[in-house]
């Protein structure tokens, strides 16, 4: 709208204060214009929350079901709940083996990953020394490499050192892969905390471990909750890693354990036990998603948003 | 601050670079190495044949076909993701009526469009491809089950059994769990615009989609780029291969409609028992993507706007 030149009419400025104040509808053509438009895009949006809600609501209405009505009547409630599917794909189609396992392996690998990547990310971020630059780009350059590519020579690194298809030997592997994004989010990180309350302390005769473990951990914890939820999601939900390093029964994770699961329950028609173990693998990180968040996104959209 | 600093800097450095340096930069490297070589994986014997490998690979048409599916995934899927959240994002956050007090607001329940859409991404891609492998099932799945429900009987599509159709299945997977990333990441972007700056365009008239093409994209530009980059990077690796791997039979067919690099290099070394091979398509692979994020990069830069 150009109001420079020409006297203005008296009514458009009206109709601006009008709706910048009073949010007076404008003009009758506009306003179905605009309804339509805001009604069209309104719609794609309760779209789009159904296609990703009811997926998930449906999985785990199905797993209260009996095999038939799963195929007869997808789409209605179930009869009477059936828990004994979750028994039985808890117990028989060791789901509680696959969940021990992914405790066990994220468990550990997290608080690896958290020690030593602060650590070098620490190193890297407040020392200046010959070769800083270039072991910084090395671990951010492992972001953009395709690990799948890394994973056939590694197959025979792990079994050379008898760590292949071992708990220990793919909680290696999970930090070693988890240290790029660490290492570069925490740098990042640490460059922002004020560097006198360090340098006070190292006065006050603290060696440089302890100035790390006592006074700049504890600053970067907001940093550190943030890059361990990240870490904590990747970890859980990986399934390339094991999948190639870790084919032992035995020793398989949830998502790999829920794909054998997939297979052989396929074999045996037992859907039930699948959608049971399905949400029982979905319930807990759904249900700590709801609790956490706030922190959740936060710390999965803050890498991308340095 | 100089004494016991490099003690310390070795100290501190030499576990974390030690575990990376054996666990990801020697294979990286070892790879590379043999993929000149004749190396099986099963004997430890193997000599130097050159660039044997590659002339194979450059004939081989199971690899151009995994190749034509992984610059799609890399280029065309993060194009309509990115494309879609930011529609969503823009409708969450300034797309509202215009309210009492606030001049720009998203639409009514933004608060819980947001929450919702987030939820795929906290599932692993294990758990999202099997939900979906049952959902596209032609005879027991629920899409054909909800297509014959509302009388459309005669539409019953193989899906991921029809080589037309089994590819757009997958990356109809690898959207919906990403989208809502993407919503939430570039919603995180759109609340530090000013509102001033859709304030002044609204009082000079400017139309929503104006104002979404002048001012929010612009000013999201960058958030955009490096979007685009990490959707790609997933794209051509890791959720890829677990999406074609778990739900495509053969895995990577029907008839290798499906098949992406990732996956061929698994099947390569690991069912083929030829890793000289695999390293051959893996090392294609990180050129593929290296270029990829390197063209992403330099096509999306502009001017850095400061707000």
């Amino acid at each position: 709208m150009k109001t420079t030149d020409t006297p203005p009419p008296v009514e458009p400025v009206e109709d601006r204060t009008q709706v910048v104040k009073e949010k007076v509808p404008p003009e009758k053509a506009k306003s179905s214009e605009g309804g339509i438009l805001n009604a069209f895009s309104h719609g794609i949006l309760i779209i789009w929350a159904i296609m990703v809600v009811l997926p998930l609501l449906w999985a785990v209405m199905t797993s209260f079901k009996d095999d038939d009505s799963i195929f007869s009547s997808p789409w209605s409630l179930p009869d009477k709940l059936h828990f004994d599917n979750w028994s039985r794909a808890w117990s028989q189609a060791h789901m509680s083996d696959y969940f021990g396992n992914t405790l066990i392996v994220v468990g550990f690998s997290l608080v690896g990953t958290l020690v030593l990547g602060s650590m070098a990310a620490y190193v890297l971020a407040r020392f200046e020394f010959p070769g800083n630059r270039f072991i910084y780009f090395l671990f951010v350059g492992g972001m953009s490499f395709p690990i799948m590519l890394a994973l056939v020579p590694l197959f025979y690194v792990l079994n050379n050192m008898s760590l292949l298809n071992t708990l220990p030997g793919l909680i290696l592997v999970y930090i070693a892969y988890s240290l790029p994004f660490t290492v570069f989010f925490l740098t990042s990180f640490f460059r922002t905390l004020p560097t006198s309350i360090a340098e006070a302390a190292f006065v006050d005769g603290a060696s440089h471990t302890r100035t790390f473990f006592q006074i700049m951990l504890p600053m970067a914890k907001p940093g550190l909750v943030s890059v361990g939820i990240f870490n904590f999601l990747g970890q859980w939900n990986q399934y390339m890693l094991p999948t190639v390093l870790n084919t032992d029964p035995d020793k398989k994770v949830l998502s790999q354990g829920l794909v054998e699961l997939a297979t052989s329950q396929g074999y045996k028609g037992d859907w039930s036990g699948l959608f049971a173990g399905l949400v029982m693998a979905m319930l807990p990180v759904l249900a700590a998603y709801i609790i956490f968040q706030r922190q959740v996104v936060q710390g999965l959209t803050a890498g991308a948003l340095k | 601050m100089q004494h016991g600093k490099y003690r310390f800097i070795v100290g501190f450095l030499v576990a974390p670079l030690a575990l990376y340096a054996i666990f990801v930069i020697w294979p990286f490297v070892q790879a590379i190495y043999y993929s000149f070589t004749d190396w099986t994986g099963l004997s430890p014997d193997f000599k130097m044949v050159g660039f044997a490998n590659y002339t194979r690979m450059l004939h081989d048409d199971i690899f151009w076909k995994s190749l034509q599916h992984s610059l799609l995934f890399a280029l065309l899927l993060p194009l309509v993701t990115l494309g879609l959240a930011l529609f969503f994002a823009f409708m969450l956050n300034v797309g509202g009526r215009r309210r009492k007090g606030a001049a720009i607001t998203g639409v009514r329940g933004s608060g819980f469009y947001k929450i919702a859409y987030f939820f795929p991404q906290v599932l692993s891609i294990a758990i999202v491809s099997l939900l979906f492998q049952f959902a596209y099932n032609p005879n027991d799945g629920v899409i054909n089950g909800t297509l014959k429900a509302i009388g459309l009987g005669s539409v019953q599509p193989d899906w991921l059994g029809d080589p037309n159709l089994a590819l757009w299945c997958v990356m109809a997977v690898l959207l919906w769990s990403t989208v809502g990333f993407f919503v939430v990441l570039f919603s995180a972007g759109m609340a530090s615009i000013p509102k001033d700056f859709y304030e002044a365009a609204l009082l000079d008239g400017a139309s929503r989609a104006t104002t979404f093409f002048k001012i929010t994209l612009p000013l999201l530009w960058d958030t955009v780029q490096s979007g685009w980059v990490y959707m790609g990077i997933l794209a051509l690796g890791a959720e890829a291969f677990a999406a074609v791997q778990i739900m495509t039979v053969g895995p990577g067919g029907p008839d290798y409609s499906t098949t992406v690099l990732p996956l061929y290099v698994y099947q390569s070394a690991f069912r083929d028992a030829n890793a000289a091979y695999a390293t051959t398509i893996g090392v294609a692979l990180l050129i593929v993507t290296l270029l990829f994020a390197a063209i992403v990069m330099r096509l999306g830069r502009r001017e850095r706007l400061e707000f």
